[in-house]
């Protein structure tokens, strides 16, 4: 595969560990020779030995780079990973996030010296509530999962206040992430899954079967992972609040709806977002993200702190007189004496290098923009649906969000062919493979998201690849079974690694 | 922005689709469409949305002060090499590495950062990170409270509070009771309130930091470790500042069975507080309850070494509402960041930073408490930061030492009431001697000022 490039002239081997490099005191002089540290504490409080290797900068460059090349990512190729939303990354939101103003700005930095980072948030918060119908969200949830979490404790918490500590039940469609139910169990809830129907969605009359005095939370996502709009939607919301339980929105998909439905507008109060996703700041094999929760009027004293706050400054006009945007006359700071919140998060206030490479994508396209971003991602998605549905099973033959799911049940039975070995025969071609074995009920589910940050030309290379891979699954199966074998590795062996776990290189006893 | 698409290409597609438009394609139910106007910033082109960030960086005016803040976050060099590095697209734009054969690289970096931790630790095992230091706390306490299904902690009170604060956050879900242990006079925890306290086998766990929140090297002693192994209590200890595991005692030698911490200081960006990156070690005993992803090293089915995610069982993925946590995204780019920095330095290098650090701190602390009227609040050995007693309100002592351009430190009654009179000051290798310097003279004469009040 041309993305994976052999790294040892001509050899695939996996470079040695970088435990495995170097020698004793090959030292890169960054700071000045310390003096033993036993001349500033008791020998009793010092470590032993600090068996770690000493390499040049010059190896260490090189190792690395040859790990980077043992590594895909959007910016080597086509990466269709349902529910992940991985689009472009631009780089103009590196390039502000690494900027010394920012980079090394320190957390305790008082509010009077920490303006712009402040306002950075505050613009971000303020835009994210309008675009999602939201009355405040907060920053500083880490992550998805972590945003969950949060608004299930101010679910919590808000129950609490009510006086109304027995509902304990979190209703969950079975189409859900997974972080919804282990998200509710951190919380104490207990977990109701909800069967979709044969249109892929939740039903009223079955969601209404579940709904009691005991209910909680309903958590979903719209579109669902199938990539459908629920569209009784708000008659869900309807009875949910009827029994006094609240909406949870997962913001997984959100890069469906912008500019074309808002979750406050479907009747959620509660929900996050992944900006980690929508808002194109990179995933970096796995993270770090950027998870805000948002909230309806009735629990924004619920929010996790901090929170920025603004108050008008005076200074509504430049030194020549022009008027200035609405947050350059704001004076801000951090808000931490919320009394009803449910509390941090994490350490501090938000993970902001992501803020600001999220608001910089908000400039970077603004409300029309945004709403177009989403319209092309739908579009993207329902263009390679009905090329799929030419040669694999859609169960959900209908118009689709910014995902859609195929299956390979069919052509298992028919061949021994897999959506696993699809899925690896498509690393064979230089592209990454959709999410797999995903939504649950689907059998031998391929969900695939495009993004709409990839051109026509590339998914109709993708389309042809996956036709030519089914197409060879019919005449030699065993073919694609044997798939990948143009990456540096082949299939790994997760039954060893399970059962016999190494988890960490030893240093070797003399 | 950022969409490939002509006026051509969207026809050609719609047509293929079968829909007339793009409104039709995205048609929802009258109920739920989008009526309000929207109010999200505006539009620019690429170059006006650097001069707007241009505005945001000039009102940062705090880098540009001489700062002795920590508490939690560390100012530390950090080579150019690492940026050149984590930043390369490969790394950058990768998700989860859930399919192997296209991932080994950051595979193995993240086995080489699992290493990293479990070297420097002392302990068995490490995950592939977690959020941050104080959620590494609070799913390090889930996993006592899973291996023995007490539903109570024991924490000192030199916990950084904003940990504590976090912790306090995720029990109020899980129902779970916190106590505190006391300070000891000298600024570390309070070892025979301790012990008492774990004597009821009422707890989980008992989570000590070392060094502490005030600087101070806070280990259990074998007479705690002892009480604490005998009421059956497992012993977390929280690290807040990773540098000081270069020099310090393992948390292993003392008797940690589960390790949660910071790694910030490697190599990672102060960025206002994040994203900066977790981790959890723990012994063996502990393997299936750590929390995230685990990497382990196996082989291809030619034989070949390869890494692969393990132990998935435990991830909520799999296991839903059973899972060990929620967790799904982390922050493997920031411990990508972490493993080249510990790589850049080596052993050579980390132990002069650990020395320069000090040896700068006690510089400080020298210089400061020769002043009249500012004294050393606690005598414990320390690592890089100390407590600096003022004898008048600190905040105000605070805010006289901006006006000189100085960011003399955290107040510490934001956290402590006794303490309101005391500030927390960090140095670390890039505290210069005119650093130092210019805080004795500010500090001087704002402590004379306001003692002639």
């Amino acid at each position: 595969m041309s993305t994976q490039t052999s790294n040892e002239l001509g050899t695939n081997a996996a470079p040695p560990l970088i435990f495995e490099l170097g020698q004793e005191g090959r030292a890169n002089r960054y700071v000045e020779e310390g003096k033993p540290l036993e001349q500033f504490l008791p020998k009793v409080l010092l470590r032993d030995d600090l068996p770690l290797p000493d390499n040049s900068e010059l190896d260490v460059v090189r190792h690395f780079t040859k790990l980077s090349q043992r590594t895909f990512g959007i910016d080597l190729g086509f990466y269709p990973l349902g529910s992940c939303t991985m689009k472009y990354n631009p780089r103009i939101n590196d390039a502000m996030a690494a900027r010394g103003e920012f980079a090394q700005l320190h957390p305790y930095t008082p509010d009077e010296f920490s303006q712009g980072a402040l306002q950075v948030m505050y613009e971000l918060e303020r835009s994210l509530a309008s675009l999602f119908g939201m009355a405040a969200f907060s920053l500083n949830p880490s992550a998805g999962a972590h945003a969950e979490l949060a608004a299930l404790l101010i679910a919590k918490k808000y129950f609490k206040d009510r006086g109304e500590p027995h509902r304990d039940k979190v209703i969950v469609p079975d189409t859900a992430h997974g972080t919804n139910p282990a998200s509710a169990a951190m919380c104490g809830f207990k977990v109701i899954s909800l069967p979709s129907d044969e249109r892929g969605r939740v039903s009223v009359e079955e969601i209404k079967k579940v709904l009691g005095p005991d209910t909680a939370v309903c958590m979903m996502t719209n579109p669902n992972t199938l990539g459908l709009f629920e569209d009784h939607i708000h008659e869900i919301a309807a009875a949910v609040h009827d029994v006094g339980g609240l909406m949870y929105y997962d913001g997984a998909n959100a890069n469906a709806i912008m500019g074309n439905v808002r979750p406050g507008d479907m009747g959620f109060d509660l929900m996050h977002l992944n900006t980690h996703k929508t808002f194109t700041i990179p995933h970096g094999g796995g993270g770090a993200g950027h998870g805000p929760v948002g909230v309806a009027a009735h629990l924004v004293e619920y929010l996790p702190t901090p929170v920025v706050r603004a108050v008008p400054s005076g200074n509504t006009k430049t030194s020549n007189g022009r008027p200035v945007a609405p947050s350059d006359a704001m004076t801000f700071s951090l808000d931490f004496d919320r009394p009803k919140s449910i509390g941090p998060m994490r350490s501090f206030w938000s993970n902001f290098a992501h803020a600001v490479r999220a608001l910089a994508y908000m400039y970077a396209n603004g409300a029309d923009g945004l709403k177009k971003v989403s319209q092309l991602a739908v579009l993207n998605a329902n263009y390679v649906r009905v090329k799929v549905a030419d040669f694999l099973e859609t169960p959900y033959p209908e118009i689709c969000r910014h995902e859609f799911v195929a299956s390979a049940q069919e052509l298992k039975k028919a061949t021994g062919v897999k959506a696993l070995d699809i899925a690896k025969a498509l690393l064979d071609h230089g592209m990454m493979a959709p999410t797999m074995y995903f939504p649950l009920i689907v059998p031998e589910c391929l969900m695939i998201e495009p993004t709409e940050t990839e051109s026509k030309e590339t998914l109709d290379h993708f389309v042809e690849v996956l036709r030519g891979i089914v197409e060879t699954a019919r005449k030699e199966p065993e073919t694609v079974m044997a798939a990948p074998v143009n990456t540096v590795v082949g299939r790994v062996d997760e039954t060893r690694a399970a059962r016999q776990p190494d988890l960490k290189w030893e240093p070797v006893s003399a | 922005m950022y969409t490939p698409h002509t006026q051509a290409d969207i026809r050609a597609m719609l047509d293929a689709i079968g829909v007339g438009s793009l409104d039709e394609l995205l048609a929802v139910p009258d109920a739920v469409a989008l009526k309000a106007e929207l109010d999200v910033v505006p539009a620019l082109p690429e170059y006006q949305i650097a001069r707007r960030f241009d505005r945001f960086a000039a009102k940062n005016t705090g880098v540009d002060a001489i700062s002795f803040l920590g508490a939690g976050a560390y100012r530390h060099y950090t080579p150019p090499a690492i940026a050149t590095l984590a930043m390369r697209g490969e790394f950058l734009t990768a998700y989860t590495p859930y399919q192997a054969e296209v991932s080994q690289g950051y595979l193995q970096a993240i086995y080489e950062w699992q290493s990293y931790i479990c070297l420097l630790t002392g302990m068995d095992i490490a995950n592939a990170s977690v959020y941050d230091g104080a959620t590494a706390l609070a799913e390090g306490a889930i996993m006592a409270i899973n291996a023995n299904g007490r539903k109570r902690l024991l924490v000192s009170r030199a916990i950084h509070p904003n940990y504590r604060a976090v912790l306090k956050t995720y029990c109020d879900g899980l129902d779970v009771e916190i106590d505190e242990i006391a300070l000891a006079p000298d600024g570390t925890t309070d070892f025979a309130a301790l012990k008492a306290a774990v004597a009821t086998k009422a707890y989980a766990a008992v989570a000590l930091q070392s060094p502490n929140f005030f600087g101070n090297i806070d280990t259990l002693d074998a007479d705690a470790l002892a009480a604490v192994r005998e009421s059956g209590t497992v012993p977390i200890a929280v690290i807040a500042e990773a540098m000081a595991l270069a020099a310090l005692a393992t948390p292993a030698s003392w008797g940690a069975e589960i390790v949660v911490g910071e790694a910030q200081s490697f190599g990672v960006a102060l960025a206002y507080g994040g994203p900066y990156v977790g981790f959890i070690a723990s012994t063996k005993e502990h393997m299936r309850r750590i929390p995230g992803r685990l990497v382990g090293k196996s082989v291809d089915n030619a034989g070949r070494t390869a890494y692969v995610l393990t132990l998935q069982a435990r991830e909520q993925h799999i296991r839903r509402e059973r899972a060990t946590s929620n967790i799904c995204t982390n922050q493997a780019h920031c411990a990508l960041i972490a493993t080249i920095y510990l790589a850049l330095m080596g052993k050579t290098g980390l132990r002069d930073v650990a020395a320069l650090n000090l040896e700068r701190s006690r510089e400080l602390a020298t210089a400061v408490s020769s002043l009249k009227g500012v004294d050393l609040k606690f005598h414990a050995p320390f690592f890089n930061e100390i407590v600096v007693d003022v004898h008048q309100p600190a905040g105000a002592v605070l805010a006289k030492l901006q006006e000189r351009n100085i960011l003399g430190g955290v107040d510490l009654g934001r956290y402590y009431p006794e303490l309101s009179t005391c500030i927390l000051m960090n140095a670390t290798e890039l505290t210069s001697s005119g650093e130092i310097e210019a805080l004795t003279t500010a500090l001087s004469e704002v402590v004379h000022v306001h003692a002639n009040v």
